[in-house]
């Protein structure tokens, strides 16, 4: 009972089961919270809504820090290369999947992620009184709390989502500006 | 949101992995989102509810509980509930054994980890002690609620005299 698993600084991977159902307890635990009261119930999506994104903000600011010392990957010069990076390093490293980017708006500032198997609603079905939750918000807010840690204010929103009976998954990511080294951080 | 739900495919065991870093910081906030006193400290009194974040827990138990021990042949005995928590469910959940099991036989377990993953990071020693128990209710439901899927029913509870060192304290309720 005593061997230990020593993998020095190398990733620790684990099924992500463990990561899904814990977030799928969090959203069910959420949502009995505020089940008490009708009046409330109504608001739920909203509450939900303003809940998670800056609990993934938050997860955000520290994962880009483990991301950048475990990666390698260097400062990104354009918003292609960023979003190259988060599909293909970041989502395989974090989550093991690799969404495909499409949708480049002309201006090159926006663009789509399209995740077809998002691990976070396995197991998941919306239940219909809360059709229009966003189940995997989360994920948004991690984007942008990462991203904004190295300068890139961006938006990121779902526009599709399997749970709500899209074909695909789709995360909407939007650059909006750079944001300037001599700023204090969290400034806006 | 059922965990289980009939509707969606199960992925093969193991055939996708996510980062061990992603649990560890979701953990972090969801002790910061839950960890209040009791929201309903009316029913049932206060001193006996548990936290919200042991029922999270007591739910992702449950889920792991069902879908871990596939490959095991059935438990013969309470110990061997005991070995798989130690085990199997600690290596699923934080890729390490359980260091110590103890227990006097009469239903009352002790699992030791001497260096418990979600609080390596805080210290080593002393400092932050009066934060730790945030950082293991979560564990404590996820102990319980295995148990339960497993068909005991327990009271479990965490203990932590040097960080980050903590014994969990399993009692099985015989019915």
């Amino acid at each position: 009972m005593s061997r230990q698993a020593n993998r020095g600084t190398e990733s620790k991977k684990m099924s992500s089961e463990l990561f899904t159902l814990t977030y799928g307890a969090l959203v069910t635990q959420l949502c009995k919270d505020y089940e008490n009261d009708e009046d409330v119930n109504k608001q739920l999506d909203k509450i939900l809504f303003s809940n998670f994104l800056p609990r993934g903000y938050n997860i955000g600011v520290r994962l880009i820090e483990d991301f950048l010392a475990r990666s390698n990957v260097g400062r990104c010069h354009d918003f292609r290369e960023t979003a190259d990076v988060i599909a293909k390093v970041a989502f395989k490293m974090y989550l093991g999947i690799t969404p495909s980017i499409t949708n480049w708006s002309p201006a090159g500032d926006e663009f789509s992620l399209i995740l077809e198997n998002n691990p976070l609603v396995d197991f998941v079905e919306l239940p219909d009184n809360h059709s229009s939750l966003i189940y995997s918000n989360l994920l948004c807010g991690v984007l942008r709390g990462a991203l904004e840690m190295v300068q890139m204010a961006v938006e990121a929103k779902f526009v599709q989502d399997t749970l709500k009976g899209d074909g695909v998954t789709e995360i909407r990511m939007r650059f909006i500006r750079r944001i300037e080294d001599n700023l204090p951080a969290g400034e806006e | 949101m059922r965990a289980g739900g009939a509707r969606w495919s199960l992925p093969a065991r193991g055939s996708r992995m996510a980062d061990a870093v992603l649990f560890e910081f979701l953990h972090t906030e969801m002790v910061a989102e839950l960890w209040t006193p009791d929201p309903d400290p009316g029913s049932g009194g206060p001193e006996m509810s548990p936290s919200v974040l042991e029922s999270v827990g007591f739910r992702v138990g449950q889920a792991l509980g069902e879908r871990l021990p596939r490959d095991i042949p059935a438990f013969r005995e309470e110990l061997d509930v005991l070995k798989f928590l130690c085990k199997d469910l600690w290596v699923a959940v934080f890729q390490k054994q359980m260091d110590g099991l103890r227990t006097n036989h009469q239903g009352t377990y002790v699992l030791q980890d001497n260096s418990f993953p979600l609080l390596v990071p805080m210290a080593s020693g002393l400092q932050y002690l009066e934060e730790a128990p945030k950082f293991l209710a979560f564990t404590c439901g996820l102990l319980c609620g295995a148990l339960h899927t497993l068909g005991f029913q327990s009271l479990v509870t965490a203990s932590v005299a040097a960080l980050p060192a903590c014994k969990f304290q399993v009692v099985i309720q015989k019915s």
